[in-house]
Formats: C-alpha cells, sequence, structure tokens
C-alpha cells in the first residue's frame, strides 16, 4: 500500500520533533523511499537504536505498509564538530 | 522463551558472523539482502546465511528477536549490528572491518 512521503515526514517529526526529514521516493511508486533524518536527539545513540527511534515513530509500517525505507540516521554536524 | 526464539538463539551464539536474508547468498530474493551480501563479499570473512522465506516462524520471530522490523540482519559475535543501512554506513566507515576482524 503506497505511502505518500509528507505522512512519513508527519509521523517521524510527530515522536522526534527537531527532527530534520529529508525523503527521496526511489522508485517513483510511493513504496520505495530512502530517508535522512537528523535529530539532536540522536545524540550518544548506537545506530541501532538512532533507527529503531525513527521506526518506533513510524508505528509498525516499517516492513509491512511501507515496503522499503532506506535509512540515514545523524546527529547535526554542529554537534559532532568542534 | 519460544521454540523459534531459541533456535535464533543458538544459531547467532553458534555462529561468528550470520545472516537472516530472504534468498539466499547465491540468489537473495530482495534488493537489501542483496546488498547485505555483497558487503560481506567485499569483507572476505566467513559468514553463513538464515534464509527467512523458508521459515516462516523464524521470519517473523526474527523481527522481536532484536525489536528490528525489516529483514536482512546481521549478527557478529552474538551482537545485532543491524540492517543493510547500518552495514553500508559501518563498511564505508571501516567499522564492520574492524569488527569483523577482517584486513580492508
Amino acid at each position: 500500500m503506497p505511502m505518500p512521503a509528507s505522512e512519513i515526514e508527519r509521523l517521524i517529526r510527530e515522536s522526534i520533533p527537531d527532527a530534520e526529514v529529508t525523503i527521496r521516493d526511489l522508485a517513483g511508486d510511493g513504496d520505495h523511499y530512502a530517508a535522512r533524518v537528523v535529530s539532536r536527539s540522536f545524540a550518544g545513540l548506537s545506530r541501532v537504536r538512532q533507527h529503531q527511534a525513527v521506526y518506533s515513530a513510524l508505528g509498525g509500517r516499517v516492513g509491512g505498509e511501507l515496503h522499503a525505507l532506506q535509512l540515514e540516521t545523524a546527529v547535526p554536524t554542529e554537534m559532532t564538530s568542534e | 522463551m519460544s521454540d523459534a526464539r531459541s533456535r535464533i538463539d543458538e544459531i547467532v551464539k553458534n555462529n561468528d558472523i550470520v545472516l537472516f536474508m530472504k534468498g539466499t547468498s547465491l540468489f537473495p530474493q530482495c534488493g537489501f539482502s542483496s546488498r547485505a551480501i555483497a558487503i560481506l563479499e567485499r569483507l572476505g570473512a566467513s559468514y553463513e546465511t538464515v534464509d527467512v522465506l523458508q521459515d516462516a516462524e523464524i521470519r517473523q520471530a526474527i523481527k522481536e528477536y532484536s525489536d528490528w522490523p525489516t529483514i536482512p540482519q546481521l549478527y557478529v559475535k552474538g551482537e545485532f549490528v543491524g540492517g543493510s543501512d547500518i552495514m553500508m554506513e559501518m563498511f564505508e566507515s571501516g567499522e564492520l572491518q574492524q569488527l569483523v576482524g577482517a584486513d580492508a
């Protein structure tokens, strides 16, 4: 079931309010997306925990309704550089 | 612990590097699994794979095992490492080579 990119972004920002979300529709079919999520709340978390936070924001849709979501997470660069 | 969960536990503990995937290393059945295999091949370390398409119980239980909704899933030395996106990031940064003890 296709899901609009705006809905993915809305759900992520609902749980991670400061998230900077960039979404690309990889196949143009509303079903294969790549998302980059940048948030201060990821600081100090392992990559697995960062991804889990996004999956949990999407409330069980990943792997089901949302078949393919390539995911990249990061903390804002001002927090990682000196 | 359910039967499937204890089977997963055993597989993860008895194999230094194991990938739960869709299909086999020769014939991955999904782009993400295919990408994970390509990374493991580049590492040059030996690894085991488990085809979740052949086992509905494992396919369901592996998602709960590490609270991770997607497949593939990589485990190294008993620890969950991540899916194909994390594998790619760690491969590019050299962390994955270090983790499996391969010469980069």
